[in-house]
This record gives structure tokens, sequence and C-alpha cells, in this order.
């Protein structure tokens, strides 16, 4: 009999952190402990909690170990599974308060939490369908194709109040209902996994932690607009998630999932997986059509939109994978519960990509109005090193930051889009006091520019002129002109460009002139990076009262730029110095300075 | 069978077997492409002319093809590609400081192959492994979290490969 379960996160994160070798230990430890029949091992997706990887959550207790190494297994299993004694060094202490939590449903990343999207995410085992299946998995497609008519579950999902979640925030039962209206006897239902905006993985880890979710909602969605074939659109950068996804399948086609005759109706179904190819611009609706159809992914006027006229010319409808996740717990629990959920205009939850520096890492799933501050400070247990937290960034590249200023309000669709910002997919990129805001403005006019697909000379010349200005900002170049030309570059791009790509390109460089104006100023005015991260702006210098002239900085300078007599203080050559900062570290009496 | 190429027989054969098995899929050229890729290690100038070829498309739209996505490329790479992410998580946790020591410990810059064809420098997009940012990929393996410090080592362990 089995008395205790044990999920192993293998999740993109963890095996990298080398999970599966975890798992293997363990597995080889239960053997020799003659616990293989009352002990399972269960490989799940992504838990969320991805920087504490490789973890583990022991069941029924559900007590959650990090950081487990390979040399931690043999620990867990004498200790917590013979002897019943929980491994205390293994377990996680929250970041702000220093308290050490037992269980998983102590940690106030999961406390707070709300998960419909992400609910088999890091819960089952993504290749076992019966898993799924015991989770009330593919029962809300019975139920759509044995009580429900295509027009009901549009209804169903039209007052659910369900919006897009890869970006638009469109209206996900009225873009059905769009398409639905077609007489045309061929219909496609896309959905799109191109997760372009980088440092956003919820996605990935849906596909990857539960992707018969997104196969059975697809398969509603043709239901409910009379469309008999599928596409998903993944990036070749998740080749996990390819192989997860492909497997699962095959699998909900031998059960009869897919394929002719679903479950013994009259409605039949495929869907096939398609990769892309990395091009950003792949996200946009248009281009990622262009691309399953073989070609290079450019954008197409809009309209006629692919409701109308998508795929090989027929009505299309193009979701995001999360947005499909939504889609069974809806048809199950119906529109009413999910409409309570959130705020007026935004109905449900939201899954947050949180990262960069932000003391929990991961992927959280919390109801639509949730404010900034309980994402960085309460789930996200706020600023590693106790920086001061300076700005998020939200909607990646097309998106726009947030200050602090900003970190009570409510994080919904219109809200964001009032402040400059917006949803976009849900990355959530923590910046500090030492991220410089014009660096960031510039990192992302650097991708959107190289991810221009060129169609429109707006967008491939206006990024590269707006680039070119914030590279001589930020290497200390900048003139008093530069603020205004990008300002006028700006407004002409989003004006002229065909696609969202061009149109939102220049958002962070407006966002950070909003809210950072002053960083420009000092780096254009006064030389200077405020953040001290702008390479061409750092200066040693050495501080001629506290040195004593040991030499030691000058003997391991890598480019001499140390110069001085012994017993007196140094002094470093500027324009030899190339800002290694080894001299800061060498120095046994802290007279260097980084400024 | 397609006629008239410079590649070997068993190129050919193998070019021709992959493209057979999508032979009819619509959209066929970026799986095929894909599928091709993998096999090759890069697409030839040789190769995509085979693969227009057996497609019965013009040479010009594969190389338009080949050309726009990222992910494809007609050179050769090294036996170890280093890719670092330069996704936002990775930059904003110090990804460009990463850049300059890969660059400094391999002495090739951003993009380049070493002169004996062991490693390719390159930049990726986001991985979705954020959450362990700084991400840095050599072929298959993932380095998460990855400091300064470390990179050194990390290019000696390919280096005794
Ligand atoms: C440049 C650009 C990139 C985009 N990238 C993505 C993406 O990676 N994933 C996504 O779901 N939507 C992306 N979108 C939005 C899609 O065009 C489309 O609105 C969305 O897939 C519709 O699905 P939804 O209504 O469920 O959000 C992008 C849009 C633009 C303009
Ligand atoms: S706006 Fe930019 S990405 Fe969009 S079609 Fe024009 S050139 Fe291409
Ligand atoms: S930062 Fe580096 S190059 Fe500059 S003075 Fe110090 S050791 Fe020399
Ligand atoms: S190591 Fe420090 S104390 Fe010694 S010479 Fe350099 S700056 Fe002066
Ligand atoms: S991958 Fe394991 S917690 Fe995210
Ligand atoms: S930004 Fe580097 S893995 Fe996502």
């Amino acid at each position: 009999m089995i008395r205790s379960h044990i999920l192993v996160c293998a999740g993109a994160g963890c095996v990298s952190s080398k999970s599966r070798l975890v798992k293997e230990e363990l597995l080889t430890r239960l053997k020799l402990q003659d616990l293989t029949e009352e002990i399972r091992v269960i490989e799940t997706g992504c838990i969320g909690t991805c920087d504490l990887g490789p973890v583990l959550v022991l069941y029924p207790e559900g007590v959650f170990y990090q950081k487990v190494g390979v040399e931690d297994v043999a620990e867990i299993v004498e200790e917590h599974l013979v002897r019943g004694r929980v491994v205390q060094r293994l377990l996680y202490k929250e970041p702000l308060s220093e308290e050490i939590l037992e269980k998983m449903a102590d940690l106030e990343f999961f406390r707070r939490q709300y998960r419909i999207a992400l609910h088999n995410t890091g819960a089952i085992d993504p290749d076992n369908i019966e898993e799924y299946i015991a989770r009330d998995g593919y029962f809300a497609l019975g139920k759509v194709l044995s009580e429900m008519t295509p027009e009901t579950v549009i209804s169903e999902i039209k007052q659910s109040g369900l919006r897009g979640r890869g970006g638009g925030g469109f209206p996900t039962g009225l873009k059905w209902e769009f398409a639905a209206r077609s007489t045309s006897s061929t219909k496609f239902v896309v959905c799109n996994a191109d997760e372009g905006d980088p440092g956003a993985f919820m996605d990935r880890s849906i596909l990857e932690g539960d992707p018969h979710t997104i196969i059975e909602s697809m398969a509603i969605a043709g239901y409910a607009i009379g469309a008999d074939q599928g596409y998903v659109y993944c990036r070749a950068e998740y080749p996990l998630a390819i192989e997860r996804f492909v497997s699962a399948l095959e699998k909900a086609r031998e059960m009869g999932f897919l394929g002719e005759n679903v479950l013994g109706s009259t409605f039949s179904f495929e869907l096939e997986l398609r990769v892309g190819a990395g091009a950003f611009v792949c996200g946009e609706e248009t281009a990622l059509l262009s691309s399953i159809e073989g070609n290079r992914g450019e954008p197409r006027p809009r309209p006629p939109f692919p409701a109308v006229k998508g795929l090989w010319d027929s009505p299309t409808i193009i979701n995001n994978v999360e947005t499909y996740a939504n889609i069974p717990s809806i048809i199950l629990k119906g529109a009413e519960w999910f409409n309570k959920i959130g705020t007026e205009k935004s109905k449900g939850t939201k899954v947050f990509a949180m990262a960069g520096k932000i003391n929990n890492t991961g992927l959280v799933e919390v109801p639509m109005g949730t404010t900034l501050r309980e994402l960085v400070y309460e789930i996200g247990g706020g600023i590693p090193g106790n920086k001061k937290f300076k700005a998020a960034q939200t909607g990646g590249p097309s998106g726009g930051c947030l200050t602090e200023a900003n970190l009570d309000t409510a994080m919904d669709y219109d809200t964001l889009l009032s402040l400059g910002s917006m949803m976009g997919s849900g990355g959530l990129i923590v910046m500090d006091e030492n991220t410089c805001m014009v660096d960031i403005a510039r990192f992302f006019l650097d991708f959107t520019k190289d991810e221009s697909c060129g169609k429109c000379s707006p967008c491939r010349i206006g990024t590269t002129r707006m680039l070119q200005i914030l590279e001589r900002i930020v290497n200390g170049e900048g003139i008093p002109e530069d603020i205004d030309a990008l300002e006028k570059l700006a407004s002409f791009i989003k004006d002229t460009s065909l696609c969202g790509l061009g149109q939102s390109a220049p958002n962070p460089v407006l966002s950070t002139l909003r809210n950072f104006r002053d960083e420009y100023e000092a780096h254009i005015y006064d030389k200077r990076c405020p953040a001290g991260s702008c390479q061409a702006l750092i200066h040693f210098t050495i501080n001629a009262a506290t040195c004593i002239g040991c030499g030691i900085c000058a003997k391991h300078c890598p480019s001499s730029a140390i110069v001085g007599e012994r017993k007196k203080p140094f002094s470093i050559l500027d324009d030899q110095c190339v800002k290694c900062g080894v001299c800061v570290q060498e120095c046994p009496f802290q007279a260097i300075e980084r400024r | 069978m397609c006629q008239s190429s410079v590649l070997n027989t068993d190129s050919l054969s193998k070019i021709d077997a992959i493209v057979e098995k999508y032979r009819g899929a619509p959209g066929a050229l970026i799986p095929v492409l894909h599928a091709v890729q993998a096999e090759f290690g890069y697409l030839s100038q040789d190769v995509q002319a085979r693969v227009a070829e057996c497609l019965n498309i013009p040479a010009v739209k594969v190389s338009g093809v080949v050309s726009f996505y990222h992910f494809f490329t007609d050179k050769a790479k090294g036996r170890f590609e280093v890719g670092i992410c330069m996704g936002t998580a990775c930059y904003v946790r110090g990804a460009a400081e990463i850049v300059r020591e890969f660059e400094k410990h391999l002495g090739i810059k951003m993009g380049e192959t070493t002169k004996d064809q062991k490693f390719t420098l390159s930049s990726t997009r986001c991985i979705g492994a954020c959450g362990l940012a700084p991400v840095v990929t050599v072929n298959d393996d993932v380095y998460g979290k990855l400091t300064v410090d470390k990179v050194k080592d990390l290019v000696q362990s390919y280096r005794e490969k």
C-alpha cells in the first residue's frame, strides 16, 4: 500500500538544477530500504519556486524541501521516510521574517495564490494521463460534448468575462463568437505558445506541467467554433515543453480525446504541434499564422482579423496558453464562479512570472487586482540584500515600468494601461537601486530592433535610430537634444508602424523617460550613472587619506592603470582603467572607491 | 528522386528521407528545415538548394525563411555552443558581465567561433528558466545562477571534453 507520495519537480528550472539526478538517487535509496511498494515518486511540472530548486514535496504531510542535492537524499529517506523526522536543514526560511517553515501550504509564496490556470501544474505527473483524469481532466470536454451546444459554450465563456492572457486582453468569448458565425467549412484553432516576452515562463510551465489542459481546451474551442483541426505553435527554445506536449498528444489520441468521433460523439478534432524558429515577431498573431503556413513570419495588416480570415485564409481563433488553461474550470464550475474572482473589468486570476531582483523568483497565480506590493513584498519576499525597490517592468519589451509610487495599485489590464504599462503576458521583472533605467530602456530597444521583421521602415529604421541615441547616452556621449529626439522618434514609430511590435517598441523608453527622467539627465549632463551600472560612466579612484601605499592593487591591475610610489598614496589612470573592479577587491584597506 | 547537387549521396538521401516524411503536410518547410538542421548542424547553401528542389519550391523562398529565423543558421558552429541568455531576467541579474567573462576566457567575441572549432559563443533569448538567472546553456546542458567566477572552470571542463 502507498503511504506516501513524493513530488519531485521536473520543470525546466529544477531540471537545470539537476532534479533528475535527485529523483534517480531517491529511487535507488527507496529500493535499498525496500520502500518502493509504500512510497511513490512522481515527477511534476514547475511547482513555482524555481530558484529554490530542486524542490521536493512529501505527502501526506505536505513537507516542502528545497535546494535538495543528490547528497541530501539518503538523509531524507532515512530520517523522514523511515524514522518520521523532518530534515530541518532542508526546510525553507522566509527571507524577511527568517521563520523556518515546514509545510508547503505555510509558505507565503503559496498561501496567497489562487490557482486556476496552474491548478495541475506542479501537482501531477504531466506524462500520466490518468492523473489528469483523476483531477477531473477531460470532464469539461465530456460535458461540452454531451450537454452543451456550441452556442451555450460560447455564451458561458462570454459571461465568464475571460480576457486573453497573451497581451491584448481581448474578450475570449467574443473572439470565439466571431469565428463561430462564419459559415466556412474549414476553420482552425491555434494556441500561441511562442512566449516571446524574455522573462516570462508561465506558458512553458503549463505546457510542461499540464499539457492535457491545453489539448482539452483546444478541443472545446474546436467544438465551439466548428473547427476540426488545431495547431499549437511553440517556441524552439522550449525542448522539454515540446517533448511533453507531443507525448501528451499521443496519449490523448489513444484514449479517444482526439481524432475521429471524440468520446463517441459526432465531433472530430486533430491537433498538431508546430515549432517556431526563434523570431519574437511570430508571437504576433498574423505573423504566427504566416509561420505555420511555412513562410517568413511577417505580420499582415488587420482587418481582416484571423477570426474572419486566418490560417490558409480560413476563420481561425488564436489564444494564448494561459487563456486556454482557464477554459476547463470555467466550463465545470460555471461563468458565475469565475466572474466573482478579480476586478470589475478583469475577471479571474493572472499568472505572474516574477524574476530579476526579487527573493522568491518563480511563478505565482493571484486574483486580478492583487497589488504590486503584495506580489513583490509578500509573495515575492522582497528584494535580495534588503536593497531598495526601484521599478518593476510589466509587458516585457512592449510594456513599461511601475515605480515605488505604484506599489499599491491593483494589477489588472486597465490600471496597468492607465499607468503607461501593460499586462502583457505577465512577466514581472523587479529592479533595484543598482539597475540603471536608461540601460534597461537601451536593453529593450536593442531587443526590438533585433526582432523587427523589417517590413515597414518606421519600425526598422526608427528603432535603430533610437537605439543609437540610447547607446550614446549610456556611453556618456549623450547630448541635451537626445531626450527630445527620443520622444519625437517614439511617437513617429508608434503612429506609423504596421504591427504591435513597432507600435509598442518605444514604450519602455517613454515609460522610463516619464518616471526616471533624472537618470537620463544625470547621464547626459553630469556623465554619471546614478545606479553605478553603466561601465563607461563608472570611475575608480583611490582615496589618498586611506591609502597606505602598499602597492597591492597595482600588482593585480590587469592593465597597469595604477601608479604610485611605495608608502605614498597610489592613483588610478582613468583612461587606462578597464573597470574590472579587481583593485577594489584586492585593496586590504578599502581605499578604492567605485563611483 | 530529386536531382543534381554537390553533396555526397549519403547526405542527399538523408535530406530526401526527411522531406519525404513531411511531404504533403501543409506548411512543411519549417519542420523540414528543423529536421535537416538537426541532422547536419547547419543549413549550408547546398543543403538549402536540395531542400528547395525536393519540396519543389524556389530556392529564394528557402533562403528567405532561413535568414528570417534566428534559429536557422547557414554557418557551421563549434562543437560546443555556449548560449548566454540575454532575456530580461538574466540581463537584470548581470548577463552582460557573464558575456564579458566568456569572451575573455574563450578569446572570441559574441557570435564568433574559436579557431579550433571547439566553441561558438552566442546569445539566446529567454529559455524560460528565468528563476535561475543568469542562465547559460552549453549545447543541451543548462547552467543556472551562474557567477563570473564560475565561468573559467566551466570553460575548462568543456575544453577537456
Ligand atoms: C510583437 C508581438 C508579440 C506577441 N507575442 C505573443 C506571445 O508570445 N504569446 C502570446 O500569447 N501572445 C503574443 N502576442 C499577442 C498575440 O498577437 C495575440 O493577441 C494573442 O496570442 C491572442 O491570444 P489571447 O487573446 O488569448 O491573449 C504578441 C503580440 C505582438 C504584437
Ligand atoms: S512594425 Fe516592425 S515588426 Fe511589425 S511589421 Fe513593421 S517592421 Fe515588422
Ligand atoms: S578597475 Fe581594474 S583596470 Fe581599473 S584600476 Fe582597478 S584593477 Fe586596474
Ligand atoms: S592596495 Fe589599497 S592601500 Fe595599497 S596601494 Fe592600493 S589603494 Fe593604496
Ligand atoms: S521548475 Fe521546479 S519549481 Fe519551477
Ligand atoms: S531571461 Fe534568461 S532564462 Fe528567462
